[in-house]
């Protein structure tokens, strides 16, 4: 092996890098936020709405989950300017991102509040709890609950996939690695380092959610 | 280079051996190519097949493009009919020192090639400009500030445009060239970073918003090789390009296949 191992390329661009990371980051957590509520209301509106509104959600969850991450990306971003919708690459791939998660995680969610014994929800309102109160109080947070892991590791696998919004140039971690390793041909030291540095958002990521989940459903599985 | 070349030349010998076999005439080795081309009434022109608008396959599976019409004119020239020869960037000098092909064109000018291969005048425009449609107001590097720019990442688009844009211009950056034109195309970028022959190819598709060429950040003219040593021939094309220059043929040429005229002086 003739190869020399040399890893300044990585040193003079760490500020390429941290901010590529960053914006990983922050598009993981918008995603994550409005996904998130999006999913309790998509799920709750496929299991008690009207029936239009259940079918709206069905086929937006099968739409969603059977098509790639990276058309539905090049559709918002190439595709809609051609209907007068035209979002910057940033907005564009928060959008997918947001869009591409609720998807998936409606149909945890669902699952989580189906797996939550109907007596609890009847007690609810045996006792007289408004169904909105019911929901919110009674039965969402053992839905959460029970399928908590299961929205953590969605959250994580979107902040994986979220590399290919480099495709449409936003300056997230792995366009920042395309470009670091464009420049210095150093393709083996960059994509190691940025290995690494994705393996570390995602064990970090788990590792705090796990802890606030135990804070948050202490005594509730 | 020879050293280098062994394989690749005792392999093209062998062949060049095995053919000359079964024609049943052995050529003099140090023939000079003018007269070689001349007797054979054919000139081999290596040309690629992927790169448009130079040469590329069209709808009926036929090469053509800016450089088989200029191999049409020289062959014509020369009084000999062209025979068109496929190849790539890798193999191209090989087929050239190995006498496959007599010509090659859409070369651009190194010194490591200069060292095997003999430079004919330039022929084709070849630059990297910045394109954007007309009512965007840009003529200068100092005018891509505060604007959105496409280019092909890592490409010499990219160092070019990186070097001289300034600090608020924003440098989009996609991993291929459809990334560049979808972005372009589709308004998400107002300007774009490509060489002659993408925009070019581009203009033939009659896209919707039409690039114009602002302003040229690097150019670099293609040019044509023979084998080393061949004066003769070369004196020849040159002379033959010489005057397609000056009865505006291969200005008509550079119109039709590049869509912009040969600058002033070409």
């Amino acid at each position: 092996m003739g190869y020399e191992f040399d890893f300044s390329a990585i040193s003079e661009n760490i500020g390429l890098l941290l901010h590529g990371a960053g914006l990983t980051i922050g598009l993981t957590a918008i995603a994550a936020t409005v996904g998130m509520a999006l999913s309790i209301g998509g799920a709750a509106a496929a299991l008690w709405g009207p029936g239009w509104l259940r079918r709206i959600v069905g086929v937006y969850v099968e739409l969603i989950r059977n098509t790639p991450f990276i058309v539905q990306l090049f559709f918002i971003f190439f595709g809609l300017p051609s209907l007068g919708v035209k979002l910057t690459a940033f907005e564009a791939a928060a959008l997918a991102m947001t869009i591409n998660l609720t998807a998936y995680g409606i149909e945890i969610v669902r699952a989580g509040i189906e797996a939550v014994p109907p007596g609890q929800r009847e007690a609810g309102f045996a006792l007289g709890i408004a169904p909105i109160s019911t929901f919110i109080y009674i039965v969402l947070p053992q839905a959460i609950a029970v399928v908590y892991p299961a929205l953590v590791s969605q959250i994580v696998i979107t902040m994986l996939e979220s590399a290919v919004v480099s495709q449409v140039a936003v300056t997230d971690l792995t366009h920042a690695a395309d470009l670091i390793q464009s420049r210095t041909y150093r393709a083996f030291e960059t994509y190691f380092a940025v290995t690494l540095i994705y393996l570390g958002m995602a064990l970090l990521m788990r590792w705090l959610f796990n802890r606030a989940g135990r804070q948050l459903f202490a005594g509730k599985r | 280079m020879i050293f280098s070349l062994s394989r690749r030349a005792s392999l093209g010998c062998g062949l060049a051996l095995a053919a000359s076999f079964l024609v049943g005439a052995m050529e003099p080795a140090r023939a000079d190519a003018l007269d070689d081309i001349t007797k054979a009434g054919v000139i081999k022109v290596g040309i690629f097949e992927d790169f448009p608008p130079f040469a590329s396959l069209n709808a009926s599976m036929k090469i053509e493009g800016y450089d088989t019409e200029v191999a049409d004119k020289l062959a014509a020239a020369l009084g000999v009919k062209v025979e068109l020869v496929g190849i790539t960037g890798q193999n191209r000098i090989p087929f050239l020192t190995e006498g496959k092909v007599d010509l090659l064109l859409s070369i651009g000018y190194s010194d490591e090639r200069a060292q095997v291969v003999d430079y004919t005048d330039a022929y084709a425009p070849y630059y990297i400009a910045v394109m954007g449609p007309k009512d965007v107001d840009v003529k200068d590097a100092a005018g891509l500030s505060g604007k959105t720019i496409a280019v092909n990442r890592g490409t010499l688009e990219d160092t070019e445009v990186t070097k001289v844009a300034p600090a608020d211009a924003d440098i989009q950056r996609y991993s291929d060239y459809s990334g560049v034109i979808s972005a372009f195309l589709s308004g998400q970028a107002q300007l774009m970073v490509v060489g002659n022959d993408v925009g070019a190819t581009i203009l033939a598709q009659n896209p919707a918003i039409e690039p114009v060429e602002k302003f040229l950040l690097l150019t670099s003219p293609s040019q044509m090789a023979v084998k080393k040593g061949e004066t003769r021939l070369n004196a020849a094309l040159n002379t033959a390009l010489v005057a397609m220059k000056a009865d505006g043929e291969l200005n008509d040429l550079a119109v039709k296949w590049l869509k912009q005229p040969l600058v002033e002086g070409f």
